[in-house]
């Protein structure tokens, strides 16, 4: 934090000073020093602990060993690292898909005003207050071949066991995140669509347009912002899948599901290889940073705008 | 919304998510209150002869308890944090016009992107260095710092719906930063400041990667990590496992009765212009 031009205390003196509309009156960066330096502490300078150590080898007892590219050239030759980014890829372009659907049919029906709709989203939301544990156990136990339902249902599950072959483990673990994150994106939507104009269903409803061709032509265009941050939501919450997996399948069949932050994981606390593991991990923040920056770009939120404006 | 007809197709398709939301949870329910051979006899979908609370009782004996306490202590330290820290920085962030500011605020968005896998590593070892592992103070310092990001997104959001006017009739009359901030901002942001209470107790109740490698103990064990372990430890006893898990939720969804107007506000914000 360097020194800048902002008062750091106005003791009334600015008064005269008010060189505009918005000159004066205005907090000091020491405000905003505390919460920048902790998380400089605990996310920025890990952040570029990992980036240096991606160069080195390390197994966590002696020192770290630079090693230049070496990691980066073991990972580009390694078929299971990229098996686990084009698992990791694959399972999250499936919930996008899924949750999207899923999630803007449900918002905008939400947004109507029924009373049994308020009831009923707020049923909605529970899965979104179960943590991701909780929920993977749930269908763990659930989804178990032995003792749970598709032993009992099998004229819909077959042999039962949803966990032996990759496409049903992939379902499984699409599934899941949907059932849990669905809530979530069902309230972007459902915001998002209540703050769409009247006057554009008015003036659609005049020129003679139906429901479907009101949705197509005045709510979806008028949810691009929702749909952009629920994307980008999705996409990082997708990339980064860890605890589902851990606990629903454990990487496996064989390592069919291992997506690249459980593959980082197992480099790291099994392996004890936490060179290639940060070089994992570093490749996951800049895709998923990439894609924020995108996304902050395109969606005018590093522009500060009020969510007042621009209606 | 067109108000005239009742979408029956959609009213329909609500109800079928209705379903796949509420039967598993109507699953689980009935499945915690049976014992366990009534369970393995009767499978998930029968409804119990005998009910029992035998499997809340047995779980809370069992060391649940303790994780409860740990996860109470470690979401009542996160949310402290974060009201401590984030309201002075989206005040900040909203009303200063350097460049510095709007940097910060940048780099507190990159924060959104960093998963907290990706730095995992290096946090077990500077835990580890600073004599913090398998302390609970280890496992809420990096929690609250990942929990800032979202929480400063949504406190800027509503900061910067008061109007400069407000400000500038402040100003005007002299108020220092410290009196704006005390008399004007923090009163005018208070759905805000809910809405990351909410949201930080959330995701720090819901924790799982940071107790998982930096913490060891059954002293230090969160309510994720028990559920993790007894499902790898006992994974035959299906009815005490899920009667963990609604206990694992039953404080976050009494916060929700409280909160629910922030939470879903504060989602509904997010999606918003």
């Amino acid at each position: 934090m360097t020194r800048t031009a902002i008062p750091r205390k106005n003791n009334g003196t600015v008064r005269k000073a008010t060189p505009s509309r918005y000159g004066a009156g205005r907090p000091g960066l020491l405000w905003a020093a505390p919460a920048a330096v902790f998380f400089g502490l605990f996310a920025i300078i890990p952040l570029i602990m990992v980036a240096v150590l991606s160069f080195t080898a390390w197994d966590g007892l002696s020192d770290p060993e630079f090693v230049g590219l070496a990691n980066w050239r073991t990972l580009l030759d390694d078929p299971l690292m990229a098996k686990s980014l084009w698992l990791s890829v694959l399972i999250t372009a499936l919930g996008v898909i899924v949750q999207t659907a899923l999630s803007i049919l449900l918002g905008v029906w939400a947004a109507g005003h029924q009373r049994n709709r308020a009831v009923l989203s707020a049923i909605y939301v529970v899965p979104l207050l179960l943590s991701i544990a909780a929920v993977s156990v749930l269908w763990r136990a659930l989804l178990d071949p032995n003792l749970g339902v598709p032993a009992q249902v099998p004229w819909l599950f077959g042999d039962g066991n949803l966990f032996g072959t990759q496409s049903s483990a992939i379902a499984v673990l699409v599934f899941v995140s949907t059932w849990q994150f669905t809530p979530l994106h069902t309230l972007i939507y459902q915001g998002a669509a209540r703050a769409v104009p009247p006057v554009l269903y008015q003036a659609a409803e005049i020129d003679g347009a139906g429901r479907v061709r009101q949705f197509f032509h005045v709510t979806l265009p008028q949810l691009r912002n929702a749909i952009i941050t629920s994307t980008i939501l999705m996409v990082v919450g997708g990339l980064t899948t860890f605890d589902t997996v851990l606990i629903l399948t454990q990487g496996g069949p064989g390592s069919d599901t291992t997506i690249s932050a459980y593959y980082m994981y197992q480099k790291a606390f099994k392996s004890f290889d936490y060179g290639s593991a940060s070089a994992i991990a570093l490749l996951l923040v800049l895709v998923s940073t990439l894609i924020s920056l995108i996304v902050a770009r395109l969606s005018g939120y590093d522009k500060m705008r009020s969510t007042m404006e621009g209606l | 919304m067109s108000k005239s007809r009742p979408n029956h197709l959609a009213g329909f398709g609500s109800g079928l998510w209705l379903l796949v939301v509420g039967l598993p949870l109507y699953v689980m329910l009935i499945a915690t209150f049976q014992s366990r051979p009534d369970y393995a006899a009767n499978g998930p979908l029968a409804f119990p002869e005998h009910l029992t609370l035998d499997n809340y009782i047995k779980d809370l004996n069992s060391g649940f308890a303790q994780y409860f306490l740990n996860t109470v202590i470690v979401t009542a330290c996160v949310v402290g944090i974060v009201l401590l820290l984030v309201p002075p920085l989206a005040y900040t962030i909203v009303r200063s016009r350097g460049r510095i500011a709007s940097t910060v605020f940048r780099l507190f968005l990159l924060g959104l992107a960093i998963p907290s896998q990706a730095v995992i590593v290096p946090m077990f070892f500077v835990i580890s260095e600073a004599g913090l592992y398998d302390n609970l103070i280890g496992v809420i310092l990096p929690t609250a710092a990942f929990a800032m990001p979202v929480c400063a997104l949504i406190l800027t959001g509503v900061m910067r719906d008061i109007t400069p006017d407000l400000y500038e009739a402040m100003t005007v009359d002299g108020a220092s930063s410290r009196r704006i901030f005390f008399q004007l901002v923090l009163p005018l942001s208070r759905s805000g400041l809910a809405t990351i209470i909410v949201f930080s107790a959330l995701q720090a109740w819901n924790g799982f990667l940071f107790p998982l490698v930096l913490t060891q103990s059954a002293e230090t064990k969160v309510i994720t990590l028990g559920l993790y372990e007894f499902q790898t430890e006992h994974g035959v006893d299906t009815p005490g496992l899920l009667a963990a898990v609604v206990l694992s939720m039953l404080p976050i969804l009494l916060v929700y009765l409280f909160a629910r107007r922030a939470l879903v506000q504060g989602l509904m914000g997010v999606g918003g212009k």
